[in-house]
């Protein structure tokens, strides 16, 4: 009987070791190419002692350098963003950020209103697969999930990438259980330029109202904030597109203000944040590269630091000792970019 | 809750769990309950016609078991009133009352089947006429779901009417019994077609946990899901591709016939595989459904080979009664004083099997299409019959009577006359199927065979690679099974060989199974009937 | 018996029925003959052969046939 249990028990450990290490190998490791998907787990490995947390899409994250925030106005922020993220991962992403700390502000861009509800399943996956396991993930798969998808394929991600073996290559291995960092603070930086142009205007839509389940979810995100004393503030990147419709403006600009919120159009101030649209983003428009980003962080770390009082904590041994890492890391990154992609100082 | 969704999985591992935890007595009652619970997540109105075949034909059977009964104990009991006119007087007027309860439970089946299947294509042919005398409008088509494996069931069900009233099947009294034997959750969507009398027995009975018979089971599951995801699934899109396009002709065609056949033979076996695992891990014996079709050296044996339960069904219900049916008798003593014995002999085969091969193409699916290949079926087997002597003595001209070259000349030529005859099922119409055909013949576009063509089908290379090595698997099992049970031989192996096979074939469902986000999970295709 | 051998007369008036006893395994009885044997039996003695009951032990002599249609007929 012993050498029964012993004979099955030993199979089931092995069977399932074999399983466990296909999954890691199958899963896509996120850094290189697209390292968008990457960004989400990055946080867990952070000391959780954030003043600033930014949720939102690849307008959050392309758009403010938390190095600056940190350099310019001692403000310890993270950005918590993803690709593609809807406004309802957003506000699990909130939620999320809320089980390990309390930040004074959550920034949102509310670019993610116009979706109702989730477009793509890779976007899903990017945005949900790093999430640590909690009742606020499975909420926040629940509330993603589109037709097709099944919630079992993100509890054993190897039934989702169970065809990858075809496709893997050396990182996959190289990256299976140790994962290098691809971010910084959730920034994710580039440095080349390609001037906006010609960005076309925006062509008409038949609805410009945004959905129920969006608003519900900003209503959620609203009052998760209120009840946890966190100021809850509303951006809007300086994307010139997707084109960012009058209507839509109109619509966030009447929330704020029945809710007594605070809403920044970073569109509005381009010039006061002096933004010049032909150095600086790196895809005609879309995003901002890390000069813009570094002018954004500057203009939203004033009204941080100046409007919401938020306090200078530089000084403070342990996260001086934290960003002289992080800026290591940095500049490292920018001199890598720049021979990547052929910039010479000037 | 389809075989291949993570529901069904969870649901079955449930009821294998409960089923040898809870008291034996409820083992029944839990597989009644189980397959409600499988057939309710189907919709629940479709219930409705479950439960009308399952009262209908168990009512009229113990009716028909209960006059027999009094029939038999009325002639004992009155033996020595009775001669023997008398007692066949007796026994027929009783007959005749059995034969009502019969009809009854028998027509109104069918007549659900009627509707709810061929209601459509009937309207539709109706249609046809009354165009054709220049009427217009016609009627218009009724929109009626199909409701999960109606023509398994009613088959199913009919059979074991018939068996009672031939008293070859003592009926059975609990309805609920009754119910598990319609709705039992594996085999209700696509059979096989079981007999009462085999099943009953292996069904109701109390089983004590056995491991080798539950291991065996999920062996056979396990197989069975190979060949649905990883062969079936992925060869689908190409043949999907084929004959979603009408441009495609010639050798598209050729290549498609072979497709399809692969398809459907991995899909269909690989269903039953499942079934009658998880049957087996039940400790219920099923009939078989297939028995390596493909190694079929002619199409008469290919059909006592592929799909034995339907055909079973057809050869003891429709063929078989037909065939000795009082008309046909007294046609066939005609015919024989007429034209002599041969001729004489040969009337009973050539009808039955004309009406056999006519009802088997229609409860295909209700189109002309399948109506033709039925009767295509019956033109080759009757053909095949009369040919026999001459391909015997042709045989034994030419000495190949032991060669194996040509038997592997046989297996290829079913092999593709098969497939030439199931393109009408790939097909929605005659025109269409004809066509097709004779552009293999015509088009002289074989090239695309090796310009790379196929692999604009939707499948790449590897796809195809994986295709070869898969049926380079089901070969290589098919020819182990010719001497026994494949599983039985594994059996005796030292533990790691089996733990790599099983574990082996588990790793690559779980990875070269054509599932998930990017694959559509596609139905069974025998559920559709 | 009569009856019987009347029927198998009809189907091969050469065969002397009554004194062969491998009819189905000497390939004298076959397939098509035995659908319509039973077709006939079932006309003269009302009783139904069904598939089961269809294996050459019952039709390789003529006293296997009547053992046949005798029990058949106390089963109805």
């Amino acid at each position: 009987m012993k050498k029964k249990i012993l004979k099955y028990g030993l199979t089931a450990v092995i069977s399932i070791a074999i399983l466990f290490l296909l999954q890691r190998l199958l899963m896509p490791k996120y850094v290189d190419g697209i390292v968008e998907g990457a960004f989400v787990a990055e946080y867990y490995e952070e000391e959780k002692d954030h003043d600033v947390i930014f949720v939102g899409d690849c307008e959050v994250y392309e758009t403010f350098s938390p190095l600056v925030l940190w350099e310019e106005y001692g403000i310890n922020a993270y950005i918590r963003g993803s690709a593609q993220q809807y406004i309802f991962q957003s506000y699990y992403m909130v939620e999320d950020t809320l089980r390990y700390e309390t930040p004074d502000v959550v920034v949102f861009n509310i670019q993610s209103l116009q979706y109702d509800e989730a477009q793509s399943e890779a976007y899903n996956r990017m945005t949900l697969e790093g999430m640590k396991w909690s009742k606020t993930k499975v909420d926040a798969i629940n509330a993603s999930m589109k037709e097709g998808e099944q919630f079992l394929d993100y509890v054993f991600p190897i039934l989702r990438y169970h065809t990858r073996w075809s496709e893997l290559t050396e990182t996959d291995v190289q990256y299976m259980f140790d994962k290098k960092k691809v971010s910084h603070n959730g920034y994710y930086m580039r440095v080349d330029v390609k001037p906006a142009e010609n960005v076309p205007e925006g062509r008409p839509l038949g609805n410009y109202d945004f959905g129920e389940n969006a608003w519900k979810y900003l209503d959620m995100m609203r009052e998760l904030c209120a009840e946890k004393g966190v100021t809850l503030l509303l951006v809007k990147a300086p994307s010139l597109y997707p084109y960012w419709y009058p209507e839509y403006e109109a619509q966030v600009e009447a929330y704020a203000e029945e809710h007594g919120l605070r809403y920044i159009n970073l569109l509005e101030d381009a010039e006061a944040i002096g933004l010049d649209y032909t150095t600086d983003t790196y895809d005609a428009g879309l995003h901002m590269n890390l000069s813009g980003a570094e002018k954004c962080a500057r203009f939203l770390g004033h009204v941080l630091s100046v409007e919401y009082g938020l306090e200078d904590r530089r000084g403070e041994a342990a996260l001086d000792e934290a960003w002289r890492g992080k800026k290591e890391a940095y500049e490292a990154e920018i001199a890598e970019q720049k021979v990547k992609y052929g910039i010479k100082d000037e | 809750m389809l075989f291949t969704s993570y529901l069904f999985l969870g649901f079955l591992a449930l009821v294998l769990i409960l089923y040898y935890v809870l008291p034996k007595k409820t083992q029944w009652p839990l597989l009644l309950c189980a397959s409600y619970l499988f057939y309710f997540a189907a919709g629940a109105h479709f219930l409705l016609y479950l439960l009308s075949t399952t009262v209908t034909i168990w009512g009229a059977a113990v009716l028909i078991d209960k006059n027999h009964q009094a029939q038999k104990t009325y002639i004992k009991e009155h033996k020595e009133e009775m001669d023997r006119e008398a007692q066949k007087t007796y026994r027929a007027a009783q007959k005749k009352i059995r034969f009502r309860y019969f009809l009854a439970a028998l027509l109104i089946n069918l007549l659900v089947l009627a509707v709810v299947k061929y209601a459509n294509f009937f309207i539709d042919n109706f249609n046809g006429v009354l165009r054709a005398f220049g009427n217009a409008e016609g009627l218009s088509f009724v929109n009626i779901a199909l409701p999960m494996g109606i023509s398994f069931y009613t088959f199913q069900t009919i059979g074991y009417l018939v068996d009672v009233y031939r008293g070859n099947t003592a009926a059975e009294k609990s309805i609920f019994r009754f119910a598990l034997f319609v709705s039992f959750f594996p085999q209700v969507v696509q059979g096989p077609i079981n007999r009462f009398g085999e099943m009953a027995p292996s069904l109701y009975a109390q089983k004590r946990f056995d491991g080798r018979q539950v291991s065996f089971g999920l062996q056979r599951i396990l197989w069975g899901y190979f060949k649905k995801l990883v062969i079936a699934d992925r060869i689908l899109v190409a043949v999907t591709a084929i004959f979603g396009d009408p441009a495609n002709q010639g050798a598209y065609v050729f290549v498609g016939m072979i497709f399809y056949r692969l398809q459907l033979y991995a899909d269909f076996s690989g269903g039953i595989d499942i079934t009658i695992g998880i049957a087996e891990a039940l400790g219920i014996t099923l009939r078989e459904n297939f028995n390596r079709p493909y190694f079929s050296k002619s199409l008469p044996e290919y059909w006592r080979r592929w799909h034995m339960s339907m055909n079973a069904w057809f050869r003891d219900y429709i063929f078989y009664p037909l065939s000795t049916s009082p008309a046909l008798v007294s046609l066939t003593k005609k015919v024989r004083a007429r034209f002599g014995p041969g001729a004489g002999k040969r009337v009973p085969l050539y009808i039955s099997s004309f009406a056999a091969w006519a009802a088997t193409g229609i409860w295909h699916g209700a189109s002309w299409n399948f109506v033709v290949w039925g009767l295509t079926n019956w033109l080759i087997l009757m053909l095949s019959e009369e040919f026999t002597p001459l391909y015997e003595r042709f045989r034994r001209a030419t000495h190949t009577e032991q060669s194996r070259a040509y038997d592997v000349f046989q297996i290829v030529r079913t092999f593709l006359l098969i497939g030439c005859v199931n393109l009408f099922d790939c097909h929605a119409t005659l025109g269409a199927t004809f066509r097709s055909f004779a552009s293999m013949f015509t088009s002289a576009n074989y090239h695309v065979l090796t310009d790379g063509s196929l692999l604009e089908l939707g499948l790449t290379g590897l796809d195809y690679g994986i295709l070869a090595v898969a049926w380079l698997i089901v070969l290589t099992v098919s020819l182990v099974q010719r001497k026994g049970s494949v599983r039985e031989q594994i059996e005796p192996l030292p533990y790691a060989v089996k733990y790599v096979l099983f574990f082996g074939l588990f790793l690559i469902v779980l990875l070269m199974g054509a599932y998930g986000v990017g694959y559509d999970a596609s139905q069974f295709i025998y559920n559709r009937f | 018996m009569e009856e019987l051998l009347e029927i198998l007369g009809e189907l091969h008036p050469d065969v002397d029925f009554e004194n062969e006893t491998q009819l189905v395994d000497d390939g004298i009885l076959d397939s098509l003959d035995i659908v319509s044997l039973i077709g006939e039996i079932k006309r003269v003695f009302d009783v139904t052969v069904t598939a089961g009951d269809i294996i050459p032990d019952n039709f390789n002599t003529v006293q296997a046939m009547m053992a046949l249609i005798e029990r058949l007929e106390e089963e109805a």
